[in-house]
């Protein structure tokens, strides 16, 4: 195991911001951590990286204590946090040549592997500038090869993406998802962007007051906790009347709303009943759930409502 | 493999490398002192006021210096740099000390420029004085700087408290260190508070060092109140630095 927390707890003042979570990652997992702001992802990942010590519980990174072994977990692990890794008044090739030296690599050897992720980070143009003078992305894109300098096994990622535009991001969870393919890196991130989660994580753990209240592929999630919606449109409302009664699923007006795991699959079927019952079908749409429809039936609350009064997390 | 010893020479190097990039960022630094050479100097009474004064600009210089250090870790603790470092497998100690150490970079330079512009204007320069005084005055750079990035520290997400206290205590140390006036003449009450600042003796120390008067008591204060602060300002700051998040 990657990962293995046993009933993890963090207490701080007044706020119970993580309430013993038990989780495990297997090596080569890509794991998104979802949940609003203050919901405890960031507090999480600040106790697996060492940066704080857990109130109760206990965690293991590598099979590394993160109390007791906080040298062997930072040996192993990169940490791309919410802000700047690369120092605003330093150039960034001085700065993964410097976090590579810190990493216990020789001069030259930091030199080369600095080189290689300018390079495949596309930096070449800006990374013998002052940082403070790169764009939003290119910094974002720079923090990343400070986390890959010394090729962890295990990268964590907290926010990734927060504060960049859409082009940005894009290209940003591309090159997380290279990195993955070419090393089978394990990586962990936290977001509360739900198309994140979804298009890049294999496996999704929803976080919401400290605990994990899900935790499943985002598919299954979807199936499991929402469904998918068939909704068939008829030209009168006695047909559709009807409709609903023969397939036991509720009515607004002229539609008929079916709930069903798989709605693609079960639309054909549906449509075939109802040819047989001699009714008409004049429009049919299959929607299927986003990981937002998740977080409102477990939680009753909206990921995006959460956001307009959102708090600072800790 | 690393060691104390290496850790803290990645950091020294880090911290080190921005001046050396742009060297102009510090030689900009080094005006200030020039002009308490200039403007404040020629109001000295007296001919030898500027054998005087100029060791005790040096020390200035090196207060201003030293003092504001820990604003660069407060900018670092906010865009998430620090952070950065303190997941590396860097030593923590390593992470203070090699910051407080670099402080002697700029010190000596900025005592190089304020001698050599001072020497045309009739300062007589003792070499072997005045290296022993750089000794001295290094051990000072060292604790003001770690105390100075120790307040950083204390200050994360209250900037303020950081630029609060550093600009509370600058001035009462300058005034009562003796930098710009004599305290001797002054009175009791105000030498006695003299006497409880390092600063004095630093100051002292590299007046008599840098008109050559080595073997004197005023030395052996000097070499005790800056380990003293040098000692101090680690403890202190290593402390910090371990229980940083």
């Amino acid at each position: 195991m990657m990962i293995e927390t046993r009933e993890l707890t963090k207490q701080f003042k007044d706020v119970r911001a993580v309430d013993g979570i038990n989780l495990t990652v297997a090596r080569g997992e890509l794991v998104a951590l979802l949940g609003p702001n203050g919901a405890g992802k960031s507090t999480t990942l600040r106790m697996l990286t060492t940066l704080i010590p857990p109130t109760a519980g206990n965690a293991s990174v590598g099979g590394f204590d993160v109390v007791r072994q906080q040298r062997e977990v930072r040996l192993r692990i990169g940490y791309i946090g919410q802000g700047n890794g690369a120092g605003h008044s330093q150039r960034g090739r001085d700065e993964l040549v410097s976090q590579g030296r810190a990493y216990g690599m020789r001069v030259r050897p930091a030199r080369e592997r600095a080189n290689e992720l300018v390079d495949s980070l596309g930096l070449g143009d800006v990374a013998d500038r002052t940082v403070s003078t790169l764009s939003g992305g290119q910094r974002r894109r720079l923090d990343i090869a400070m986390g890959l300098i010394h090729s962890p096994e295990l990268l964590f990622l907290d926010e990734p993406s927060t504060g960049l535009d859409p082009q940005n991001r894009a290209n940003l969870q591309e090159h997380i998802l290279r990195l993955r393919e070419a090393r089978e890196t394990t990586i962990v991130l936290t977001t509360h962007y739900l198309d994140e989660a979804d298009s890049m994580a294999e496996r999704v753990i929803v976080i919401d007051h400290g605990r994990i209240i899900a935790d499943d592929t985002p598919q299954r999630l979807k199936a499991k906790h929402v469904g998918d919606h068939v909704i068939l449109g008829f030209t009168a409302e006695h047909d559709a009347i009807s409709a609903a009664r023969t397939l036991h699923a509720e009515r607004h007006g002229t539609e008929v709303r079916v709930t069903a795991e798989d709605g693609p699959q079960q639309a054909p079927k549906l449509l075939d009943d109802l040819s047989a019952a001699g009714l008409a079908v004049s429009s049919i749409e299959v929607t299927r759930p986003t990981l937002d429809d998740v977080f409102l039936t477990l939680t009753g609350r909206s990921l995006r409502e959460g956001r307009a009064e959102e708090t600072v997390e800790v | 493999m690393t060691s104390l010893v290496s850790d803290t020479r990645v950091v020294f190097s880090r911290e080190l490398r921005p001046v050396i990039r742009d060297p102009f960022s510090v030689i900009f630094s080094m005006i200030q002192p020039l002009f308490f050479l200039a403007l404040f100097a020629p109001l000295l009474p007296g001919e030898s006021s500027l054998q005087w004064f100029v060791p005790g600009i040096v020390v200035m210089s090196c207060l201003f210096g030293s003092s504001m250090t820990g604003s660069n870790l407060l900018f670092e603790m906010q865009t998430g740099s620090h952070e950065r470092m303190l997941v590396t497998p860097l030593r923590r100690p390593a992470l203070l000390i090699g910051r407080a150490l670099k402080e002697i970079v700029p010190m000596v330079a900025q005592a190089a420029l304020i001698v050599v512009v001072c020497i045309p204007f009739g300062f007589e320069l003792h070499l072997g004085g005045a290296v022993l005084g750089l000794l001295i005055l290094a051990g000072f750079c060292i604790g003001l700087g770690a105390l100075s990035y120790t307040l950083a520290l204390a200050s994360k997400n209250k900037e303020w408290l950081f630029w609060t206290v550093q600009q509370t205590l600058l001035f009462p140390l300058l005034l009562l260190a003796g930098v710009l006036l004599p305290i001797d003449n002054g009175p009791g009450w105000l030498r006695a508070l003299s006497h409880f600042n390092p600063m004095t003796y630093v100051v002292n120390a590299e007046r008599a060092l840098f008109s050559g008067d080595v073997l004197t008591r005023g030395t052996v204060e000097g070499v005790i109140a800056a380990a003293g602060m040098a000692l101090l300002g680690l403890f202190v700051g290593v402390r910090a630095m371990q229980r940083s998040d």
